[in-house]
């Protein structure tokens, strides 16, 4: 599910273009999707063929989840539906096809033959899977096994708080709000308790608070700061001498360059000498080289947070990589960027120097092997092993790198070698 | 039966003056033909013509106050008949034909043999616009990211049963009642019985166990309407499985209603009981979901209807059996797939309403006396309504209008086929143009229509060889929607580039069926493209959709050069 903008976290398929065993080309409208202004066509970026659908028209899914499994060769087209199949969890029950219509049969005589048993049981073996609509959505939503759940609604029936129970949710507001109503159901007396059951375990809010809920950026950043506590990190740390770097500064500023392109550069440099530091582990058990060294920079912007992508960072020059990075701005103030712009990053760039603030750690974004936190550079009293003093300019930068696949060696020698390209800027200009 | 309802709120006095400027009187050609809505080509005019500045001209033939028949064509002499007209069926079409025929000087009678309003007013338009207006506030209220877009906060919105109930119920008594007076005011006699057809320019009508009066009138309109259609297997209990009807009275709402039907009646209905807190299972036997609208409103009408609210479905399926809750077990529902016949599925569901049309209420009208039978129920007509017998002929003086007769089934065309009747048979000949009739869906947002969908214009552009031109405005764009929040919407126009005429007009999003009129008005007089751009849309309004419709429409043919309608009025 591609991003349609900056505030979009979850998107809903209007409709396929392709259809399941449609051969793609690069370019090629596949799907429709609906953002919050209008509908997109989304292109493929790839060549192949479209194995299998995993989310359908008219349904939702999170920006990042896989709406479709494009297969580049015929003989990966099954290997492909199977992947779609489990990861829609719910759809394919284990059981065969045949056995729910038996089962249905068989369901109209056991109540007339056994007359113990009350009328609303909670399902029992051969009983067919009999889900509500909503409960049927939610389910689909949240991956939940509908055959899997045991329905405690009326005639045995499964209902949406059933489906929210299996899902570790707390039920939604809504039935709270429904079960006001004057005349008394039965049901809803048992489902208002329930329900605020549920936000009593939180502390009570400390007085003259207010609560302001996530907009749509705040909520993706909070996932994603959620996501990376399941990556192993480290950090480490470098100081670096910039005294030649901020004569470098002062030099190109005129010409339009500023500090965060030069770190870019820098950075990227750097990374071209060591690939590892630019890859990231997208699976838990393989290293995925990136082919561009893409550095994506933390932009703070008005409530949120954004990292505009200075593609190929090594290969431009600082000038250009300066104008990039004047135009990526101005379109994120705008909160115009396109998807590509801000999540094809394979490195961050992190700077609270402009704060005063010496030095901190950053958080891993999902994705990504490696971010760099970069400090404000003070001069700072030095001595060297000859016991002469002399004050210098320090800067300090904290990386924080996913271990499974940066090892403290690697990023220290990174490290070094950035350290060094900055301590020698004359190769930034080239 | 989903549209606008024809409302009488009372006309003052019974000496309704037989005014010649009358608006009500429509522009008339010097051929004394009226021909609603047909292009003016076909006469030979170039755009809107008037013989007259602005005033508009009448046929001054034909119409007479007096109380006795005009000559007959044929010349035998005028027999003396009790009335002038009879009308069998106090709905919406008979009350539209009897108010149009007292305003014409006719003496006229009308039999009802159950209430007075008939399905509209007491089990179809009024009740279900009043519990439509009642989910429509229901859902605003609910919707907690709507009301917090807007700044608004609104705590645990709940609803009273009964209250909803009575709502609607007391809306559908009080139409009743303003409907009864009108007609009494104006001097229209209301008897009481089921009416029969005994013989030519004859009827009898009574009540069960009185005995039987019998009628006499020169011209008789059967208007007698339609009631929900039941198909076989299944089995309608009035509380579990339910018709319309039956619905429109809530008397329960329950958790889940399975609707067989995904026509207008049964989407108003899923609106009504999702708002309520239901949950809703179409079942559909066509493939397609909403199969009577243009599909590509159809498609968007399900993504915003359909696809976020409590609703799943079934397509390509047919209920064969449907048997209501008892000994505790819930209502269960066999599917077979429509084509195969294959049994496909059972479903176990609180309720089940039945929404799959409805059928003519024809039954018992003695149409055999006049050598009439009915098709599949329906009386029928030619495209003047009158009553066509078995051999094919005209039947002489009989008419019948509304859902009887099956053209159009909807509460305002029953009404004007009334009024186009009267025309007829007051001396001016009359052929509606049901092109020209516009249909709601009261959802919310809600959809309405006139004239053609896209496929059935590019079906007749490709017969008649014409291009077809498409355009569509979303509601996104105009500021009056964006300031309701409810920006979700589109408007479609289907027309001839060529000669700027409007085929088709299909709208789905707030107040979609107070705006198409400019549509459907259009269609009526003809009015075309080039011409109506030119009209003035008050800013900020809904209605602006349409006027960027017609703006965007890329017509070759140029503006009429006789201009707008009336002299230019300097203010």
């Amino acid at each position: 599910m591609p991003a349609l903008s900056s505030t979009m976290i979850e998107g809903k398929i209007v409709s396929w273009v392709k259809s399941e065993g449609d051969v793609l080309s690069k370019g090629e409208s596949v799907v429709v999707v609906e953002s919050d202004k209008a509908d997109m066509d989304v292109e493929t970026f790839y060549d192949g063929i479209l194995a299998a659908i995993v989310v359908g028209e008219g349904e939702t899914a999170p920006v990042g989840a896989a709406i479709g499994i494009l297969a580049e060769t015929e003989d990966e087209i099954a290997e492909a539906k199977a992947k779609a199949a489990s990861k829609s969890g719910a759809s394919t029950p284990s059981a065969p096809p045949p056995a729910p219509a038996p089962a249905a049969a068989a369901t109209p005589a056991p109540p007339k033959s056994t007359p113990a048993p009350a009328a609303p049981t909670v399902a029992e073996g051969p009983r067919k899977t009999v889900a509500t609509p909503y409960a049927k959505k939610l389910a689909k939503q949240h991956k939940v096994d509908i055959e899997s759940v045991v329905g405690t609604g009326p005639y045995g029936r499964i209902t949406p708080e059933d489906i929210e129970a299996a899902a570790g949710l707390s039920p939604s507001k809504k039935n709270v709000g429904l079960a006001v109503v004057v005349e008394t159901k039965p049901a809803a007396p048992a489902k208002a308790p329930a329900a605020s059951a549920a936000p009593s375990s939180l502390p009570p809010p400390v007085p003259g608070s207010t609560v302001v809920p996530f907009t749509a950026m705040q909520a993706a950043v909070s996932k994603n700061m959620v996501e990376s506590l399941s990556v192993p990190t480290f950090r480490v740390g470098y100081p670096v001498t910039t005294d030649a770097l901020d004569a470098l500064y002062e030099k190109v500023k005129p010409k339009g360059v500023t500090m965060t392109a030069l770190l870019a550069k820098a950075a990227a440099m750097a990374l071209a000498q060591h690939p590892v530091v630019n890859s990231s582990c997208k699976d838990g058990k393989s290293f995925t080289y990136n082919s561009n060294i893409n550095i994506a920079v933390a932009v703070a912007i008005n409530g949120g947070l954004i990292t505009p992508v200075l593609q190929d960072a090594d290969k431009l020059d600082l000038y250009l990589l300066s104008q990039k990075w004047k135009e990526l701005v101005e379109k994120a103030r705008a909160k115009q960027l396109q998807p590509q712009e801000y999540n094809s990053g394979t490195f961050t760039l992190s700077n609270l120097g402009m704060f005063g603030v010496d030095r901190f750690d950053a958080i891993l974004p999902p994705g990504q092997g490696a971010i760099m936190a970069v400090g404000a550079s003070k001069p700072t009293v030095v001595a060297d092993a000859d016991g002469f003093f002399s004050v210098k300019n320090k800067m300090l930068v904290n990386v924080t790198a996913d271990h499974r696949i940066i090892y403290g060696a690697d990023l220290a020698a990174f490290l070094q070698t950035f350290s060094k390209i900055v301590e020698n800027p004359e190769s930034l200009t080239l | 039966m989903h549209s606008i309802c024809f409302q009488a709120t009372g006309v003052p006095g019974s000496n309704y003056i037989f005014d010649s400027c009358s608006p009500a009187l429509a522009i008339s050609k010097p051929i004394n033909l009226r021909f609603c809505g047909l292009r003016k080509e076909a006469f030979g005019f170039s755009g809107l013509t008037h013989s007259s500045s602005g005033r508009v001209r009448f046929s001054s033939r034909g119409h007479s106050k007096k109380v006795s028949a005009s000559a007959e064509s044929n010349g035998s002499p005028p027999k003396s008949f009790d009335y002038d007209l009879i009308i069998i069926g106090a709905g919406v079409g008979g009350h539209g034909a009897a108010l149009h025929a007292v305003e014409k000087g006719l003496k006229t009678a009308i039999i009802e043999g159950d209430v007075v309003g008939g399905t509209c007013v007491n089990r179809g338009c009024v009740p279900s616009k009043a519990l439509l207006a009642v989910s429509g506030k229901m859902r605003e209220l609910q919707s907690e990211h709507h009301m917090k877009a807007l700044g608004l906060q609104v705590s645990a919105a709940g609803y009273d049963r009964q209250g909803v109930a009575d709502h609607a119920n007391n809306l559908a008594l009080k139409i009743r009642s303003n409907l009864t007076n009108s007609m009494k005011a104006l001097g229209v006699d209301i008897l009481t019985g089921v009416g029969t057809i005994v013989g030519p320019q004859k009827v009898k009508y009574g009540k069960v166990g009185f005995p039987d009066n019998i009628v006499t009138a020169k011209n008789i309109i059967i208007a007698t309407g339609s009631v929900p259609f039941v198909p076989k297997g299944i089995e309608v209990d009035g509380k579990t499985v339910i018709t319309s009807d039956h619905a429109l009275k809530l008397e329960s709402v329950p958790d889940w209603i399975a609707i067989v039907g995904s026509g207008y009646i049964g989407l108003e209905f899923s609106d009504v009981y999702t708002a309520l807190g239901s949950e809703v299972t179409f079942i559909e036997a066509l493939d397609q979901l909403m199969p009577g609208f243009d599909p590509e409103i159809g498609k968007l009408a399900q993504r915003v209807l359909i696809n976020p609210r409590k609703i799943d479905y079934h397509t390509g399926v047919f209920a064969t059996k449907i048997t209501p809750a008892k000994d505790g077990k819930p209502v269960i529902i066999e599917l077979i797939d429509a084509k195969t016949k294959e049994p496909k599925d059972t479903l176990e569901v609180d309720s089940a309403l039945i929404a799959t049309g409805r059928a003519p209420f024809t039954n018992g009208l003695g149409l055999e006396n006049v050598n009439v039978v009915t098709q599949r129920g329906f009386v029928p007509v030619d495209e003047r309504m009158r009553v066509i017998d078995t051999n094919g002929n005209l039947v002489p003086h009989l008419y019948c209008i509304g859902d009887a007769n099956g053209k159009m089934m909807l509460a305002h065309a029953a009404s004007a086929q009334g009024i186009s009747v009267v025309e007829q048979v007051t001396g001016r000949d009359h052929v509606l143009n049901h092109l020209s009739i516009p249909a709601a869906c009261f959802t919310h947002p809600e959809i309405s229509m006139v004239g053609l969908t896209e496929p059935q214009a590019r079906e007749k552009a490709q017969k008649e060889g014409f291009e077809v031109g498409v355009a569509k405005t979303s509601f996104k764009a105009n500021t009056k929607a964006l300031a309701e929040n409810e920006g979700e919407g589109l408007a479609k126009l289907i027309y001839r580039p060529d000669s700027g005429e409007i085929l088709g007009v299909h709208i789905f999003g707030l107040h979609a069926a107070d705006l198409i009129h400019e549509a459907s008005n259009a269609i009526a007089l003809g009015t075309r493209i080039q011409d109506i751009k030119f009209a003035v849309h008050a800013h900020p309004t809904l209605s602006e959709v349409l006027d960027e419709l017609f703006k965007s429409a890329k017509v070759k043919a140029a503006a009429s050069s006789h201009g707008p309608v009336s002299e230019p009025v300097a203010v």
